[in-house]
């Protein structure tokens, strides 16, 4: 274990490389806990399973169709739109205006269930796509970093942008700010707020159901492989802010970058600890986080 | 603070007599809140202790008593979760810290230093309360889910610290000397009786302060806290402090517990005293039995513990994760149609 061993520059740009792309990955994933949270308050716990079923549904269309997780993306976010909106009508209807306790356990206990689900269904081995179109790695500014590791952060870096041109341009998207801001308010105007949540619900799963796909590219698929990029998720939406989109892509490549560094400069097994000593700071000396409205 | 009952754990070493001495005091004071004044609580609370000092005699397998010891265990980890999260709201995800702490000290202090098990666990005590002081003095000014989500990222960092901690064992954990049965050296290994009425005296010990808690000022402070923590501060109610002694409490018998784990397994390891899904566990058992009650997380243990025993008999070996199937889905359940877990459900 070295202690602050001086990495060489090369290294090091290369790492930052590396963690800027996956921080395009991560903002995707928090952009949609944080589009949920700022919707109603309330905090997916069980996203990163969201992101694991995401995954999964790309390793079964590649295992039993054939179908590249390139061309499964569209159908790994309509399965996660729909699962996204199922939760919503099935159990976060019932719990809005419920005591906190009961809105962090729902989920927290659909997190726990759909794991398991998974493991009994699919046992706990771990998958892999095999023969992908892209594999192999790519130089980019002169360093090497991987290709799926590339085309999974454009991809999620336009995902991002179609949800922010989605919700600051569209009517629908402006209805959902609406209903964000003031949930009463906008019931007035005539905006069906019911619809609003169900499809926040849906848009905040369906990120994960593209990012999940393109991790799928390059990352084991396993029941419990959404538990780190869940904690990852909490901690850029805390970072960015609660509720703010574009904090989210911020704090999601901050937050790439950071792990990097820490692996290279701490040791790697420390990499998560600098990410969630960050969360620590950043909660405490701002607890509203780099963007946060209130 | 609340910790000076622990030592009585200790001191009181738990023999058929002690039935005697238990009975009045469960009978003599009024027992759970609204069965209560039915006048069948004090009955009830009697006929339940005596038939728990009196199990290992009856169920003579020693894999009832295991199984028993273990509901006893998790019971009195989530009863002492309940009295943060439940009676003063602080919603903590985290609390394997603490029972990390009071494994790894006691286990530390045996192997390093020869000391008696059970001042190691007594020495647990102390330092999971200080480390409860300096998690929760920054964090206790975070609300709702940015605590709930804190105390998630320390426990990580602290089972990462403990893996690349070589002192402590590191990844491969400790092991504890198997020593000679006797009352020092905390080793029962031919009856096992004195576990089962050590995790005894344990739960017992932390119901009697939980029921102390509901019914003076610290309990009314607690809850005054849970509801409205701008309502109870504008009233002149310390609120920083009080969340604080509820987690040195709370800290104090998981600690207890986890030095009580360490002595009866003889073997921990980051992964088995130190995993978010252990912090999970605690809260799961406490919230679906009922949170913010006193018999909640009894009634939670004894449900849930001995049904993942049975799915793990059933689907043994498979790594199917029946338990975790059904786990999840009742928290879900509970939390959306029954927020007060199942002792709600008894009151109607």
């Amino acid at each position: 274990m070295s202690i602050f061993a001086i990495p060489s520059s090369e290294v090091l740009i290369q790492g930052i490389l590396s963690g800027i792309l996956m921080g395009f990955v991560y903002a995707l994933i928090a952009a949609g806990l944080s589009l949920i949270f700022g919707l109603m308050e309330i905090v997916n716990f069980a996203h990163g399973e969201f992101l694991m079923l995401s995954m999964y549904t790309t390793f079964w269309a590649y295992a039993l169709f054939a179908l590249d997780p390139l061309l499964s993306a569209p159908l790994s976010a309509g399965v996660l739109f729909l699962l996204g909106w199922l939760t919503y009508r099935g159990i976060i209807r019932r719990i809005l205006g419920g005591p906190m306790l009961a809105q962090i356990f729902a989920t927290f206990g659909l997190g726990i269930f759909l794991r398991a689900a998974a493991q009994f269904l699919w046992t706990p081995d771990f998958r892999q796509v095999t023969k992908a179109w892209v594999q192999g790695p790519v130089r980019i500014l002169g360093v090497s970093v991987g290709l799926p590791q590339a085309v999974a952060s454009v991809a999620c870096l336009v995902a991002f942008g179609i949800l922010y041109w989605f919700i600051t341009r569209t009517e629908t998207g402006v209805a959902l700010e609406a209903t964000a801001q003031d949930r009463q308010a906008a019931a007035l105007m005539g905006i069906n707020t019911e619809r609003m949540f169900a499809l926040g619900w849906g848009i905040g799963a369906a990120c994960v159901g593209i990012a999940g796909a393109f991790l799928a590219n390059f990352f084991y698929v396993f029941p419990h492989v959404g538990s780190l990029f869940a904690l990852i998720a909490y901690v850029t939406v805390a970072l960015g802010g609660f509720g703010s989109i574009p904090g989210s892509l911020v704090a999601g490549v901050i937050i790439g970058v950071i792990e990097v560094l820490g692996g290279l400069l701490i040791a790697p097994a420390f990499k998560y600890v600098a990410v969630f000593v960050l969360y620590l700071v950043v909660v405490l000396v701002r607890p509203q986080g780099l963007f946060g409205k209130f | 603070m609340a910790t000076v009952d622990e030592p009585r754990a200790e001191s009181r070493e738990p023999r058929r007599g002690e039935a005697s001495s238990h009975i009045p005091m469960a009978t003599g004071g009024v027992a759970a809140p609204p069965p209560a004044r039915t006048g069948w609580g004090p009955i009830l609370l009697a006929t339940l202790l005596v038939a728990a000092l009196a199990f290992p005699w009856v169920f003579r397998l020693p894999y009832h008593r295991d199984l028993v010891i273990r509901v006893f265990l998790y019971a009195m980890l989530a009863q002492a979760w309940n009295i943060l999260a439940g009676y003063c709201g602080q919603i903590s995800l985290g609390h394997a810290v603490f029972f990390g702490t009071g494994a790894y000290t006691s286990a530390v202090l045996q192997t390093t230093w020869g000391w008696n098990p059970w001042l190691g666990l007594l020495a647990g005590v102390p330092v999971a309360v200080a480390i409860s002081q300096v998690i929760g003095y920054p964090c206790f000014r975070l609300r709702g889910h940015y605590f709930a989500i804190a105390t998630i990222a320390i426990g990580e960092i602290v089972q990462t610290l403990a893996i690349n901690w070589e002192f402590i064992g590191g990844a491969r954990g400790l092991t504890l000397p198997f020593q000679k049965d006797s009352l020092p050296a905390f080793q029962f290994h031919t009856s096992k009786y004195p576990y089962y009425y050590v995790a005894l005296v344990l739960l017992v010990l932390c119901l009697l302060v939980s029921w102390r808690i509901e019914r003076t000022r610290l309990g009314y402070y607690f809850r005054a806290i849970r509801e409205d923590p701008e309502a109870a501060q504008s009233v002149g109610i310390p609120v920083t402090r009080y969340k604080l002694i509820a987690m040195a409490i709370s800290a104090a018998f998981v600690s207890a517990g986890g030095s009580f784990y360490a002595q009866y397994v003889l073997y921990l390891d980051p992964d088995s005293v130190l995993p978010l899904s252990l912090s999970i566990l605690i809260c799961l058992l406490a919230v679906v039995g009922g949170v913010g009650t006193l018999w909640g997380p009894l009634v939670g243990a004894a449900l849930l513990i001995p049904l993942s025993e049975f799915t793990r008999i059933q689907f043994g070996g498979t790594g199917r994760a029946v338990d975790l199937l059904i786990y999840g889905g009742l928290l879900t359940s509970v939390a959306v149609f029954q927020p007060a877990g199942l002792v709600g459900l008894l009151r109607r």
